[in-house]
């Protein structure tokens, strides 16, 4: 029979998440950075005079993509640090993945809006010029980067596969863009289609655009920190529960030979 | 406004998708804190 | 025992990769007919024949592209079967030589492969090749095929052994190899004066290829040992 004790009784504390006092301050930050986006690129910032309200896309479009780039970047980066460091850390490369998964994000939406903003500014959803090639082949490369990570294997084994594809897409990336602009430049009736997506700003819509800047570089900051420790979260538990089967085929070993 | 539809979908799609991310990575996480101890996370 | 050189180990997997090849004849019984059929196929698909002239270049690569997937599937099939690979790593043979090897009976079956689908453009799509091109049509196709075969390997080795691979090739070989398919169908009009185009328009292509042979070369025998070691 068990003996109740105070201590059994008592309800255990909920064990804590991803969130710290740290990502609670940056997520915070980020709401009132994302409202304050929203006012001034909807409301107080100017109409282009070119392009009119569509310009207000851009205010979310270019940070999106700023950030897209920076989280692939960082990725590349930390796969780095895992291949040639002396440790092959396995923390870095959850970051590189946390990483890879926000850009991925990121790229998508940047993929969609900009289709909205060719759409309104061009007439047509899509142009096959150097950078927006480049960008839909290089959010097909990070969900492949992705999917490489997804495969099975031990954890060392998933970080130096996934490390080694991160640094070929780097390899990868100059590669497009140079054939794309080279094919591009050999096709001039794209040129007829119009105007690029370059503007002048004035001071409130530069102040815009700063403020989108801002407000998305701590939204990555937020979701890199919160999903790579949840990615360590699943490794760990995942972990556990192959030692829990792995104890409970030992004792049912022990008990058959008794 | 012209093109609203555009603009304000954009804005809505670009926070709606971050924002679905953002609270599945949350969730996610809290759920898999019950069966990881306090000990092996080292941010806490 | 002597120490075996690098070349040797290339020069061996170069050797055994044909041989198996020559013994089965998946390639001639298999991976040719398909891709004649593929031609067939965009002929289906694109209808008019002056559309067919003009798009060959384009249709050639793409069929080059698909059935290279395949043959890197069976490449490193072959390898995983066994262990192959792995009994290779613990024997501690030479990374670097398998990729290499594997790299050479790639391209030599890459070489193959495009005679016929030329040979197929010529005979179902009405081509005209003009001899004055015969030299830039030659040199893409041994640049644009040293960089594919340079990318099919890296990635053919990393999935080897790992369930969920035959998916994943494409997905992470395709994007990869999209400047060869650029490159090498403009360099290719070039060669054949597709559309009114001159033979000087190609040389910047084969410029670009060559730059991604050397870069997938390089960059594939640096990755290709950590890829498949435990």
């Amino acid at each position: 029979m068990t003996t109740i004790t105070p201590q059994s009784l008592e309800v255990p504390a909920r064990r804590r998440g991803t969130g710290t006092r740290a990502t609670r301050i940056i997520g915070l930050a980020t709401i009132v950075m994302i409202g304050w986006l929203a006012v001034f690129g909807l409301l107080i910032s100017p109409a282009d005079r070119d392009q009119g309200d569509s310009v207000r896309i851009m205010y979310v479009h270019v940070p999106s993509v700023w950030l897209a780039y920076l989280a692939f970047i960082v990725t590349a980066i930390c796969s780095a640090i895992h291949l040639f460091g002396r440790r092959h850390s396995l923390g870095v490369d959850r970051v590189a993945g946390a990483s890879a998964e926000v850009g991925v994000v990121f790229m998508a939406v940047t993929l969609v809006t900009g289709m909205l903003w060719g759409r309104i500014t061009w007439g047509v959803y899509w142009q096959w010029d150097a950078r927006l090639t480049t960008t839909a082949l290089l959010f097909i490369s990070y969900i492949g980067y992705l999917a490489v990570r997804g495969l099975e294997g031990t954890r060392q084994q998933r970080a130096r596969r996934s490390a080694v594809i991160g640094l070929l897409v780097v390899l990868e990336i100059p590669l497009v863009h140079w054939s794309v602009r080279l094919w591009r430049s050999l096709h001039q009736e794209a040129t007829v289609l119009g105007t690029d997506l370059d503007v002048s700003l004035d001071g409130l819509m530069l102040f815009s655009l700063f403020s989108g800047v801002v407000a998305f570089t701590l939204l990555f900051i937020w979701l890199v920190l919160h999903r790579s420790r949840m990615l360590t979260m699943i490794d760990l538990a995942g972990e556990r529960a192959l030692d829990e089967a792995l104890a409970s085929r030992i004792s049912e070993g022990g008990e058959k030979r008794a | 406004m012209r093109d609203a539809g555009f603009i304000i979908g954009s804005y809505l799609i670009t926070l709606g998708a971050i924002g679905a991310f953002a609270v599945r990575t949350l969730r996610l996480g809290r759920r898999l804190a019950d069966s990881v101890p306090d000990e092996d996370k080292p941010w806490l | 025992m002597a120490e075996v050189s690098r070349f040797d180990v290339a020069k061996a997997v170069f050797v055994k990769d044909l041989r198996v090849e020559i013994r089965s004849r998946v390639l001639v019984n298999q991976i040719l007919p398909f891709s004649a059929l593929v031609m067939v196929l965009f002929a289906f698909a694109l209808d008019a024949t002056n559309v067919l002239t003009r798009v060959a270049p384009g249709l050639i690569w793409l069929a080059v592209l698909f059935s290279m997937i395949v043959i890197v599937q069976r490449g490193f099939a072959v390898e995983s079967a066994d262990g192959a690979l792995e009994a290779l790593q613990s024997a501690g043979v030479d990374a670097l030589g398998v990729y290499w090897g594997k790299w050479a009976a790639l391209v030599v079956q890459l070489v193959v492969l495009e005679v016929l689908l030329v040979a197929t453009a010529v005979l179902l799509y009405g081509v005209d090749l003009r001899a004055e091109g015969v030299v830039l049509l030659v040199t893409t196709s041994i640049s644009a095929t040293c960089g594919l075969a340079a990318v099919g390997t890296i990635y053919g080795g990393l999935a080897a052994g790992v369930s969920g691979r035959e998916t994943l090739l494409p997905l992470l070989v395709l994007p990869v190899a999209s400047p060869v398919l650029i490159g090498a169908t403009r360099a290719v009009e070039a060669a054949l004066g597709t559309g009114g185009t001159a033979i000087s328009e190609g040389w910047p292509w084969l410029g670009l290829l060559s730059v991604f042979a050397v870069a997938f070369g390089v960059g594939g025998s640096f990755a290709f040992g950590p890829l498949i070691e435990d």
